[in-house]
């Protein structure tokens, strides 16, 4: 996934990527990506919850108003919702 | 949280063993107008395919590269879910899609003015690839041409 986005960001498009597991993150660097604290197979967290699925989002895109240069790690510093992860 | 802990024995190994592509240096590509001017793709790994795409090959060995063009008109209810690894709960996407691919969601962020809008084609990729030489190569290189040939100016890549 960090690959993808490292070749879409050399031909000039913007990325976010969502990450589900830190240590990801940190070995592969990815410019942009919202680190969250959701289980494997629920990376936007609650299926059927617009609202949630748009917060988780909403909050990945703001990266792009952030400067560079990347890699740009941010957390999503949330409670777990109950019953996933 | 998704931990390495949660996974399989095998799963484990492998995430600890895997010689994971560190990117140096890392590209950055700053969005050059306001996202409620830009144009906005998809870019999942979750192995979703529409009903009428080839499913994608788990016996192809390092990993299936290859990916599926996704129209922006798809119903994201018609969407297959052809990834077979056991390593997570296939029961979110199963029951929507968007928790992994959330077309329906970025298209409401364009209804609402917050995004400018939605690319008419977003990706599909299935993970699990262990031998990256040909995503590297060749399907990153192709992905990017698509989304450049469409005028896409930034991409959610959701992982699974």
């Amino acid at each position: 996934m960090g690959l993808i986005a490292a070749e879409l960001e050399r031909n000039g498009i913007a990325t976010v990527v969502i990450q589900l597991l830190l240590e990801i993150a940190t070995r592969v660097r990815p410019p942009r990506a919202l680190f969250v604290p959701f289980a494997h197979g629920y990376p936007l967290d609650v299926p059927s919850d617009p609202a949630r699925q748009h917060a988780v989002l909403e909050r990945a895109l703001g990266l792009f108003g952030r400067d560079g240069p990347g890699p740009l790690l941010e957390e999503l510093q949330e409670p777990v919702t109950p019953g996933r992860g | 949280m998704a931990e390495l802990h949660e996974l399989s024995l095998r799963d484990r190994a492998f995430f600890r063993a895997y010689r994971w592509r560190r990117i140096d240096p890392v590209p950055w590509a700053p969005l050059t107008k306001p996202l409620s001017e830009a144009r906005l793709a998809v870019v999942s790994t979750a192995g979703l395919v529409s009903s009428t795409q080839d499913p994608f090959d788990e016996g192809v060995r390092g990993g299936d590269t290859s990916f599926r063009e996704i129209s922006s008109a798809t119903d994201v209810r018609e969407l297959l879910d052809t990834h077979r690894s056991s390593s997570y709960d296939h029961a979110g996407v199963s029951e929507d899609a968007n928790v992994a691919f959330p077309i329906d969601r970025v298209r409401e962020l364009v209804e609402r003015g917050h995004v400018g809008s939605v690319a008419s084609r977003h990706l599909s990729f299935m993970g699990s690839i262990t031998a990256p030489g040909r995503l590297v190569r060749h399907s990153a290189p192709q992905a990017a041409q698509l989304l450049m040939d469409d005028g896409v100016d930034c991409a959610v890549l959701v992982p699974i």
